[in-house]
């Protein structure tokens, strides 16, 4: 389904603000998997997933999305292929327009937008249906603007909008950081029942371990811009949030060994 | 009375401009500073034509036409090699007074000699009235052609005011709208920006040609400095517009845009009548917009204390 292959990027090269933010990353997701990609900040978690939107095209490597290389086009070409929830809400929706307009522009993702009419009745009545569907009662708010919804309400529909038209991969950004601990309670609910209904291969960074050993069914950690942690099946299931602190305490306690042993040699040597 | 005509005339013509101010700087959000250049090479790309025996309206088009190209070629510079939009804008207004020039031959190219669309306009007009120059109305007599053509383009600004309207309500508006107003949401729907902008640049660009295409053929003469002061004008017009509305929504602004642009070209005329040296006009659109941006309290209250009076 998605493969990425030795993807390298550095931000800034030739400057002091260099940053080597993907250094090798070698990633397989097969069809109908949920992925949930961790890492401290920094780890490069959100640049791959950038990586495989299309934000940025990689110095080195490939990413190919079922069986297709993309990795020369441009973010709106990759769009007809992928899905995408921002951790910002308010990034996922125009919010001068309403959400019968927002909902018009994601049902043509990655289609040619000609001179016909966006909403005639019949797509009207489509995507109140969709609306309904979601059970928040915004069903009744199809022609307010859509700044006028709260962040959480905003969250559900960008996911609704993601999905309106089914992608062949659906990247989830810290979609639920932003949020209070119940609205991110119901995205996660949304998130699994739309993803359970229509079969999609998913790939989630997060932010909170609880996230990622209770929903998925496969866990990746990243530091420094390289996978060091690949868990699935039934280690998966068996997976609790201890286990993966630990191993972020291992690799903190790996650098600052590097760090110090390198000051060691540094001071004995030079 | 022929100053009231004469006045409601150009601001229907100047909406057209306003219309185009719409789009770029508040659809898309791009301060397009194209504007002077783009009225000027309207106005003079339709008066060669007309010159050079061109049936008026195909020069008319063709002066809109060439507008919208140089707003495409702001877009380009922007989008292809990455210069600030206001850089753009300026690069191309610059070499368009240049390219105006080129295009007349001089500064200024009077029509009257030459069919023009005021030909047609008279011609309809005297269908209409019969073959007397005046019409008497209520007690002042007024040019029949001066009535004739303000009827006109009082049903071609609300035909295209409509059309605008239609167009922000299909797949390619709704994707143009979503554009200025969130790019980075619109990109990950699988639209390509850059592409957008071009379009909206062209569109806003052909807008401002077709009404400096307008404006020469209703005053007679093509002039090189005849876009001098349009941008600031069409802002004014489009920032009085939208206290007048007083909303956000798209179909409320193109009205909003409409009556902006002939209420502030009717406070032009009164404020001239009473005396304001001509000169001074620029001076005080650039101090009206001014006001309007540091002020937006006190201007849209003052704006909707005037929809409270005229609602009464």
């Amino acid at each position: 389904m998605l493969e990425v292959t030795n993807a390298h990027k550095t931000f800034f090269p030739g400057t002091p603000n260099a940053v080597h933010a993907l250094r090798g990353v070698d990633l397989k997701i097969e069809r109908g998997s949920w992925v949930c990609v961790i890492g401290t900040n920094g780890s490069g978690k959100s640049t791959l997933l950038n990586a495989v939107a299309g934000g940025f095209l990689l110095d080195e490597g490939s990413i190919r999305i079922d069986g297709v290389d993309v990795s020369k086009w441009p973010e709106y070409r990759r769009a007809k292929l992928l899905g995408r929830v921002f951790q910002d809400p308010f990034s996922g929706t125009a919010p001068s327009m309403t959400l019968f307009e927002n909902l018009a522009l994601a049902s043509r993702r990655g289609q040619a937008r000609g001179l016909g009419l966006a909403l005639n009745s019949t797509t009207q009545d489509e995507l109140t249906k969709c609306v309904a569907e979601m059970e928040l009662g915004l069903e009744n708010r199809m022609d307010n603007p859509i700044g006028s919804f709260s962040g959480g309400q905003r969250q559900s529909l960008t996911l609704l909008m993601a999905t309106l038209i089914r992608p062949r991969l659906l990247l989830l950004d810290e979609h639920t950081a932003a949020l209070d601990p119940r609205s991110a309670d119901q995205i996660i609910r949304l998130t699994k029942r739309s993803i359970e209904h229509d079969c999609l291969t998913t790939m989630m960074v997060t932010h909170s371990m609880q996230q990622a050993v209770s929903v998925g069914d496969r866990v990746i950690m990243m530091d420094q811009g390289k996978i060091v942690l690949d868990v699935s099946g039934p280690r998966k299931q068996r997976l609790r949030p201890r286990d993966l602190l630990a191993k972020f305490e291992e690799l903190r306690r790996r650098q600052q060994l590097d760090e110090t042993a390198a000051d060691m040699l540094q001071t004995q040597y030079v | 009375m022929t100053l009231l005509v004469g006045s409601l005339a150009t601001g229907l013509i100047l909406s057209l401009l306003a219309f185009g101010i719409l789009i770029s700087f508040r659809v898309v959000k791009f301060e397009d500073l194209t504007v002077d250049g783009a009225f000027t090479l309207g106005g003079a790309v339709m008066a060669t034509l007309v010159f050079a025996e061109f049936e008026p309206l195909r020069a008319t088009l063709m002066g809109a036409l060439a507008a919208g190209v140089a707003g495409t070629v702001t877009a380009t510079l922007h989008t292809r090699f990455k210069i600030n939009r206001l850089l753009s804008g300026i690069l191309v207004m610059t070499a368009l007074y240049s390219v105006n020039l080129r295009v007349m031959g001089k500064s200024t190219l009077p029509l009257q000699s030459k069919p023009t669309l005021m030909t047609y306009v008279h011609r309809i007009s005297q269908g209409l009235f019969g073959e007397g120059d005046h019409l008497k109305i209520f007690h002042w007599e007024v040019p029949s052609r001066d009535v004739t053509a303000l009827l006109l383009l009082f049903l071609l600004t609300i035909l295209i005011g409509c059309l605008l309207f239609i167009f922000f309500r299909t797949n390619l508006g709704l994707a143009m709208l979503a554009t200025g107003d969130n790019s980075r949401m619109t990109e990950s729907l699988g639209v390509n920006i850059n592409r957008m902008t071009v379009l909206s640049l062209f569109l806003a660009n052909a807008l401002i040609g077709l009404s400096g295409a307008l404006l020469a053929q209703y005053q007679g003469y093509a002039d090189a400095q005849m876009g001098v002061g349009m941008l600031v004008l069409g802002v004014a017009s489009v920032i009085l517009g939208e206290s007048l509305v007083g909303t956000r929504k798209i179909g409320y602004l193109i009205v909003g845009a409409f009556m902006g642009s002939v209420l502030f070209r009717l406070m032009i005329a009164i404020a001239l009548r009473w005396g304001l040296n001509p000169n001074d006009l620029k001076l005080i659109t650039a101090v009206f917009v001014f006001a309007a941006l540091v002020f937006p309290k006190i201007f849209s209250q003052g704006a909707s204390w005037l929809r409270g009076k005229i609602r009464a």
